[in-house]
């Protein structure tokens, strides 16, 4: 799953743009996940400010 | 709020601004709709234009002038600062503008022409009948709508998700995101008539990190790294927070944003029938100096022209759509597009050491033109030994 730390995110959308899925949303100023992530981990690497990550669960 | 238009503008930029402009202009009922809460803001944009580009659109103002830039100075890794001014120096070549009002100057531009805008209103699905699309769903501050319109003009930025609704294939792939952070820093030491750009891939792997006066002593401070350079304690802001702590110490910040500038090529079509794409959305940054405004404007604009005489005819369709891509493709703009995506693709392959040798063979070169082509020729013509490595960017040129 995708863990988005809202004290970091800059709320730039640049996770959005790269997302194969099209899974992020930036509604006004709050990054939503709005479809099925994959965990690919594309937007953790893009995103400027780490806001971001990819958490595996056992 | 109407529930039909003869265009809807989805996105508040330069792009949507100059369409909704254009397009009420000519007579058409024109919305255009911006889901944040005000135009301008929050910016995501390092705010510089060329001159020639600004000029094409509109009149400087002071109101939204920040800066006029007379050089650009290239900082090269070992240190070499590069000027480049026309050969008149104190000539102006740019400037750097104040978007928050510069925004909303375009928006008023386009509202005054005749066109309804909408704050706090986003697009959420195209309405699409038979492959086309006919309109789109809105959140209008909490309360869904259906605008129906002859065309849509998706205007949406970086995110471009409109047009991925919608069929289009937006997607920017990892390596060719510029991802960027940027501070507005006062009380700092800088010169107030240069924008700096720092290169080097300590400094900025993949990009550059630029410093764009805002006034005497303020300053856009930023950088954009590719995203495939991004990492955990290397990130645009972790190569930016380390540059200021050694360049700039004493300097406060009193704006921090993010973003991210793709530098991929422009999108392989950028009409569909009833939708077309403008602007960032459209991938048409420049992809050397990811650059945007003036080809958000020159977009957005020509898309308003063709949209209007297929209202008018009554034809939204592709093919009738079709004559803004094919002209913008070959405009100046869609050449140097092209262009400057090779030079990119040269620049990025060259390792610090080959990065120090070209800018030391241009160092207080005089251009005759203040352009990317004719510091290119310079760069051809001083270093015949590297003629091999070069005849990529010779290529680029033709």
């Amino acid at each position: 799953m995708l863990r988005i730390n809202r004290d970091k995110c800059g709320y730039c959308g640049t996770c959005v743009a790269v997302c194969p899925e099209d899974a992020l949303e930036l509604i006004d100023a709050y990054l939503s996940l709005e479809r099925d992530c994959i965990a690919c981990g594309i937007c953790a690497r893009a995103c400027p400010l780490g806001a971001l990550e990819v958490v595996h669960e056992e | 709020m109407k529930n039909k238009y003869d265009m809807l503008v989805v996105g508040g930029g330069p792009a949507g601004a100059l369409a909704a402009k254009t397009a009420a202009e000519a007579g058409n009922t024109v919305c255009l709709i911006e889901k944040r809460p005000a135009i301008g803001t929050p910016i995501r944009c390092a705010e510089g234009i060329g001159k020639e580009c600004l000029f094409e659109f509109i009149q400087p103002d002071p109101r939204w002038i920040s800066a006029e830039i007379e050089r650009a100075r290239l900082i090269t890794p070992n240190g070499t600062s590069v000027s480049l001014e026309q050969e008149n120096p104190g000539n102006v070549v740019g400037y750097i503008l104040d978007r928050k009002i510069f925004d909303r100057e375009l928006v008023w531009q386009a509202a005054e022409a005749g066109a309804d805008v909408f704050v706090k209103t986003r697009a959420t699905a195209p309405i699409m009948e038979g492959g086309a699309v006919r309109g789109a769903k809105v959140m209008a501050t909490g309360s869904p709508a259906d605008i129906r319109a002859d065309v849509v003009l998706a205007a949406d930025g970086t995110e471009a998700q409109f047009a991925r609704w919608a069929g289009l294939d937006t997607t920017v792939p990892l390596r060719e995101m510029m991802s960027c952070a940027q501070y507005l820093l006062t009380d700092i030491d800088i010169d107030a008539a240069s924008t700096d750009f720092y290169l080097g891939n300590d400094v900025a792997p993949e990009g550059y990190l630029w410093v764009f006066p805002k006034g005497d002593r303020t300053a856009n401070v930023g950088i954009g790294i590719s995203g495939r350079k991004s990492r955990d304690g290397s990130r645009a802001k972790d190569y930016l927070d380390r540059f200021i702590a050694k360049n700039f110490p004493g300097g406060k910040t009193i704006e921090a944003i993010a973003g991210g500038v793709p530098v991929c090529q422009p999108l392989p079509c950028t009409v569909a029938d009833g939708l077309m794409v403008i602007g960032d959305a459209a991938r048409v940054v420049d992809p050397l100096t990811g650059g945007g405004i003036g080809n958000a404007m020159y977009t957005g604009k020509l898309a308003a022209q063709v949209a209007s005489k297929c209202i008018s005819a009554g034809d939204c369709s592709k093919a009738a759509l079709m004559p803004y891509d094919t002209e913008w493709r070959a405009s100046r703009m869609g050449k140097s597009l092209e262009r400057n995506y090779r030079v990119k693709e040269f620049f990025i392959t060259l390792n610090d050491k080959k990065l120090n040798v070209l800018a030391d063979s241009v160092a207080s070169v005089g251009l005759a033109e203040f352009s990317v082509s004719a510091l290119i020729r310079e760069l051809i013509k001083r270093n015949p030994r590297m003629l091999f490595e070069l005849k990529a960017l010779k290529d680029a040129l033709q």
